[in-house]
Parts: C-alpha cells; sequence; structure tokens
C-alpha cells in the first residue's frame, strides 16, 4: 500500500529528483527511441506536479518544503509561491513540448552515438531549471544554475555534427556562463560575510536591517552580473546568439522557452524580494544599469535581426531584445511592470519556441543551418508549418488577437501608468522595426517560387503537432487572455512580498 | 595602517588572485589558457569563502569534548567543496570541448578559429 499523502507532500522535491534521477537511467539504456521516452516520462511527471503545486498554491498558498526535515535557515528549503508556481508551470509544459519535438531533431541533427546520451543531458537542464526556481537557498541556487548551464553547453556543443561552429558557440558559452556563475558566488559569499545566512527569506530579513553597507552593496552588484550573463542582458549576452544558432533545433527550442527565462525569473527575485528594503540602491540598479541595457538590446537587437541573413541567429538576435522588453518591465520597479514582465516571459517562451521548432523544421531536413533564402516558398512545400510560422510572426509583432499584443498592451498599459514617455515612445517604435525582420521571412515564406535546394521540403507530421499546439496557444491566450494574465498577476503580488 | 592591510592579507590574495584569473580569460587566445584562467578565477573564490570561515582563535570544528571550545565556521568549508566540484564538472567540460575543437579546426587559438568561422560565415 503506498501512502498518497506522501507522494502529494513530496512533489515539490520530486518534481527536481525525478529527472534528476531519470537522467543517468535514459543514458544506461542505449537505445535512443527507450531514451526519448524516459526523457518524455520525465517531463510529462514534471507538467503534472508541476501544474498540481500551481493549483495547491493557488487554492492554500505558499508551500515551504524543507529538505529532509531541516528546518531553515539550517537546511535547505524550497518555496512554491504563486511565482515561482508560474515558472514552473511554464519551464515544464515547455519541456514537454520540446521532447516532443526532440526525438526528430536529434535523429537527425545528433551523431548516432550520442543519440540516447543526449536525452540524459536534456533531463539534467530540465530537472536543473525546475529546481532553480523553487530553491529558497542562495547557494543551493548557484549548484542548479551549474546543472542547467553545464548540461545545456553539452547540449549546445552536440550540433556540432551539421556545423562544427557549434564547438566554439559551446566553449563560448561554458566559459561566459562559468565566469558569470562565479560572479554569482562571490556574491553569495559577500552576503554571507555580513548576515550568516544562506537561506533567501532569512537574508532578506537581515539585510534589511543593514541598509547602508558597502559589502552589501558589493555583494548584491556581483549577484546581479551574474545573472545578467545567464540571462542574456545586453553587454553580456555575447554567448546566445551563436549558442541558438549552432545547437540542435530542440536545444534551441528549449533553451529559448527556458533557461533565459528562469535566470530573468531570478533576477525579478533577488531585485525585488532579497531587496525590497534597499529602495535607493535598487532605483540606483534599475535606472542606471537595467533600464538602459534594455534600450539598447531592443534596439541593437532589432537592428542587428532585420540585416541578418542565418535565420535562426535572426530569430537569436530578436530573442535579446525581446528580453530588453522584460527587464523594460523590471525596470518600472512597480507591481504592474513586473506582471508585464511575467506575462511577456511567458508569452515570449511560447512565441520563439514555436519559431525555433518550425525553422528548425525545415533544417532537420536541409541538414544544414538555414538562410533566409531557404524559406523561398514555403508555402507550397510545407504549408501547415508555414501557415504556423506566419500565425507566430505576427504573434511577434503584437497583432490584436495574439499573445503578443497581450503582452504589448500590458507593458504599455504599466509604462504609461508609471509615466515614462520617452520608454513608451521607444516600445512603439522598436515594434514597427520589428516588422523589418519579420515582413522578410513572411515574404519569403508566401510570395517566393521555391528554389533548387527547398524542392523536396515536405510537411513532417511528427514534427508539425508540437508546433500547431503552440501556434493554437498562441491565439488562445490572445483572445482568452484570462489565464496568463491572472496568473502573471498572483506571481508579480508574491514578487512584491513588502507587504506582508 | 600597514597592520590593517596586512591583517586581511588572504584577502588581498583572493583579489590579486581573482583579477589575475579574470585577465587571463579574457586576454589569452589560447583555449588552454583561458581554461586555466578560469580554474584560477574559481579557486581564488574557493579561498575567499575559507577565508570567511576562520574565527580568531578557533579550532578545526570537530568535536573536541570540553566546554567552551571555540570552532571555526564549517559551512563555507562544506559550501567550497561543492564548488569545487563544480569547479572541476567546468574545467572536464571545458577540456573535452578543446578537444573536439582541436580535432575539428586544427588549432586553438582563438584568433585563428574566429577568422575560420568569419571565413564560414561569409560563404
Amino acid at each position: 500500500m503506498i501512502d498518497f499523502s506522501v507522494f502529494q507532500n513530496s512533489l515539490p522535491a520530486l518534481q527536481v529528483v525525478v529527472p534528476l534521477l531519470l537522467a543517468p537511467v535514459a543514458v544506461l539504456v542505449t537505445i535512443p527511441f527507450l531514451s526519448w521516452l524516459i526523457a518524455l516520462f520525465g517531463s510529462i511527471f514534471c507538467l503534472y506536479s508541476s501544474v498540481s503545486l500551481f493549483l495547491l498554491v493557488s487554492e492554500f498558498g505558499k508551500i515551504n518544503y524543507y529538505m529532509g526535515g531541516w528546518l531553515p535557515p539550517y537546511g535547505i528549503e524550497y518555496i512554491i509561491d504563486d511565482a515561482s508556481a508560474f515558472m514552473i508551470v511554464l519551464i515544464s509544459l515547455m519541456g514537454v513540448f520540446a521532447t516532443v519535438y526532440a526525438y526528430q531533431s536529434f535523429k537527425s541533427e545528433i551523431n548516432k552515438k550520442s543519440q540516447s546520451k543526449v536525452y540524459g543531458m536534456w533531463l539534467l537542464a530540465l530537472g536543473g531549471l525546475l529546481g532553480l526556481v523553487t530553491t529558497g537557498d542562495a547557494f543551493n541556487l548557484f549548484v542548479f544554475l551549474e546543472i542547467s548551464s553545464l548540461s545545456s553547453v553539452t547540449l549546445v556543443a552536440l550540433g556540432s555534427k551539421n556545423d562544427k561552429r557549434a564547438l566554439t558557440a559551446a566553449f563560448n558559452y561554458l566559459l561566459i556562463g562559468a565566469v558569470g556563475a562565479t560572479f554569482y558566488v562571490i556574491g553569495v559569499g559577500l552576503l554571507y560575510s555580513i548576515t550568516g545566512t544562506l537561506n533567501i527569506a532569512d537574508l532578506t530579513l537581515k539585510l534589511s536591517e543593514l541598509t547602508d553597507n558597502n559589502s552589501m552593496k558589493a555583494g548584491i552588484s556581483f549577484i546581479i552580473i551574474g545573472l545578467m550573463v545567464k540571462a542574456a542582458i545586453f553587454p553580456l549576452h555575447i554567448w546566445l546568439p551563436s549558442a541558438y544558432t549552432f545547437a540542435p533545433s530542440a536545444v534551441a527550442v528549449l533553451l529559448t522557452a527556458t533557461a533565459t527565462k528562469a535566470a530573468l525569473y531570478v533576477l525579478a527575485r533577488i531585485l525585488f524580494t532579497l531587496l525590497f528594503n534597499a529602495d535607493e540602491f535598487t532605483i540606483i540598479i534599475l535606472q542606471w544599469v537595467l533600464l538602459p541595457a534594455s534600450i539598447v538590446a531592443i534596439f541593437f537587437g532589432t537592428i542587428r535581426a532585420v540585416f541578418e541573413k542565418n535565420i535562426r541567429k535572426l530569430l537569436a538576435f530578436s530573442s535579446l531584445s525581446q528580453i530588453g522588453y522584460i527587464t523594460i518591465g523590471l525596470t518600472l520597479g512597480t507591481a504592474s511592470g513586473v506582471m508585464a514582465s511575467f506575462i511577456h516571459i511567458a508569452n515570449h517562451s511560447m512565441m520563439k519556441a514555436a519559431l525555433f521548432m518550425g525553422v528548425g523544421a525545415i533544417s532537420i531536413q536541409l541538414k544544414k543551418n538555414i538562410e533566409v533564402i531557404d524559406l523561398q516558398g514555403l508555402s507550397r512545400q510545407m504549408p501547415i508549418t508555414s501557415s504556423c510560422i506566419t500565425v507566430v510572426i505576427l504573434s511577434l509583432l503584437g497583432i490584436p488577437l495574439t499573445i503578443g499584443f497581450i503582452s504589448k498592451i500590458y507593458l504599455l498599459k504599466a509604462v504609461f501608468s508609471h509615466g515614462n514617455w520617452p520608454i513608451l515612445f521607444i516600445i512603439v517604435l522598436t515594434s514597427f522595426l520589428a516588422l523589418g525582420y519579420a515582413w522578410k521571412m513572411i515574404e519569403n515564406i508566401w510570395m517566393k517560387e521555391p528554389v533548387t535546394t527547398t524542392i523536396n521540403l515536405k510537411d513532417d507530421p511528427k514534427i508539425y503537432i508540437p508546433l500547431i499546439f503552440l501556434s493554437i496557444f498562441n491565439i488562445l491566450f490572445g483572445i482568452y487572455a484570462y489565464p496568463i494574465v491572472n496568473a502573471a498577476f498572483s506571481a508579480s503580488s508574491a514578487i512584491f512580498w513588502k507587504a506582508v | 595602517m600597514i597592520h590593517g592591510i596586512l591583517g586581511i592579507w588572504n584577502y588581498w590574495i583572493v583579489i590579486i588572485l581573482m583579477m589575475t584569473g579574470l585577465f587571463i580569460v579574457i586576454s589569452r587566445h589560447n583555449l588552454v589558457k583561458k581554461m586555466v584562467g578560469l580554474t584560477i578565477f574559481q579557486t581564488s573564490v574557493f579561498l575567499f569563502y575559507i577565508s570567511l570561515g576562520k574565527v580568531q582563535g578557533g579550532t578545526a570544528p570537530i568535536l573536541t569534548g570540553y566546554k567552551n571550545t571555540l570552532y571555526s565556521n564549517p559551512l563555507p568549508h562544506v559550501l567550497i567543496l561543492t564548488a569545487i566540484v563544480v569547479g572541476v564538472a567546468t574545467t572536464a567540460l571545458g577540456l573535452a570541448l578543446i578537444l573536439r575543437i582541436k580535432n575539428e579546426y586544427g588549432t586553438i587559438e582563438e584568433n585563428e578559429i574566429a577568422s575560420f568561422n568569419t571565413e564560414e560565415n561569409s560563404k
């Protein structure tokens, strides 16, 4: 007789532990299909546990899970509140879509002998990200940061079958990521030296007693720079474009939908939950570091995307500018700004994951990195994939009835209520600039004749099924936005914990 | 003044190592040297944590059986044990990638790889 309530009570730990434990199993099973099934089982289990945790949290409030029964501040605590529940549902949902998509992608894009091992890395990355957003311990957070980024580096490097530049992209990602993570550790060390605790909730209380402390300022600065590297915020983004371009398609889908988003979530947590008392210092970071960085990111990313020929690099630069929109929401420092950021975190991962899936469907068949000209006449060869890509591009532009529109509306509303007119202007202007790269893709898909390289392309049901689901989500949540908006509202209230 | 600086000399070593490591990561073109720089950078952080754990006059945190024994703080050591493992994993992965890069490109000099990549990009 298994006691079901024990299982239910341990869900916060299980959703991290199960993928981590399944990872070696997936490596030891040498048949790729079986490994894929294990990975799929792992990701579906994560989805089940995160959805049930989300429902529990929205009904009964915050869940604190103590690892091994050790009470905080000494033990490691996992916290599921509205904000982290929002993130785990997003990450595991995207994880399921990416895993369904991954089988075909890995089958054609990576070497035969690593085909079952790759799912081990895949599960590690997923488990690491889920741990990253749920843990309540600053040092444990570092460990999860490294678990997820080391496994993502390995996944990026596997793209070397089609293009050896994947190796250098992975090496740069490793180097920059490791420096970023070490910055984070230095910051945690400085905070530990003045507070003597690593538990984030305890840290919050102890930091609130120190208002003007240089160790605290230095520590927080180190932590924020480390997280900016992981979240690819403008000057520290250099690993991102090539990593997304040369990774296998499924890896690009997973990374764009989850990895940077998890880091952005942690950044929001540090800025608004940990620093709730240090108002002056927080405002300096927001106004003088994050705000200029995100404005430059938006312009730089959009303009580079307009002139880019390689499609996945184009999408990566577009991601850069979209991350800028997310951080602009954070820089407002208001609950509505953070809410807009959360909406855009969810919506952008749905949009970009779908776009990388659609583009990947072509590069899986052509077995190379595709360029804009390879999209020519795609609508004749792959009508379903083309329609999905088009829907998602429209969503990226923020056309009404799509999720992109919902994001833009809430962001503009937050900026409007903050009264910052230049930013309002910049957001509207860059939305029009984005038309430059979006039109380039739509024109090639719908208005050109197929060329010889693209004449043999076909729609593949095994690839386009997750893509269709994501495109439907793009429209569905654009019309019926209540679930995402409501969840983002509770998430932003959880981030602004200071009222409690 | 001198006493103040010498009294915290281990932190000066931390800073010197940290800056040396970061400088090597940024300035060297050889990928193996970059990994060496990264390791030095990470090691400086280990030293920083271990310095934090030292309590003036404290002994090793093993139960002595006597009352009123002053112990050093063991927690930073435990943390650094974890960080060392992470550091080893990072180095191993980095070196494995360098091996693959050497096989594919025939060089581990960053500028040669970069010029090769730009050629590939313009093709």
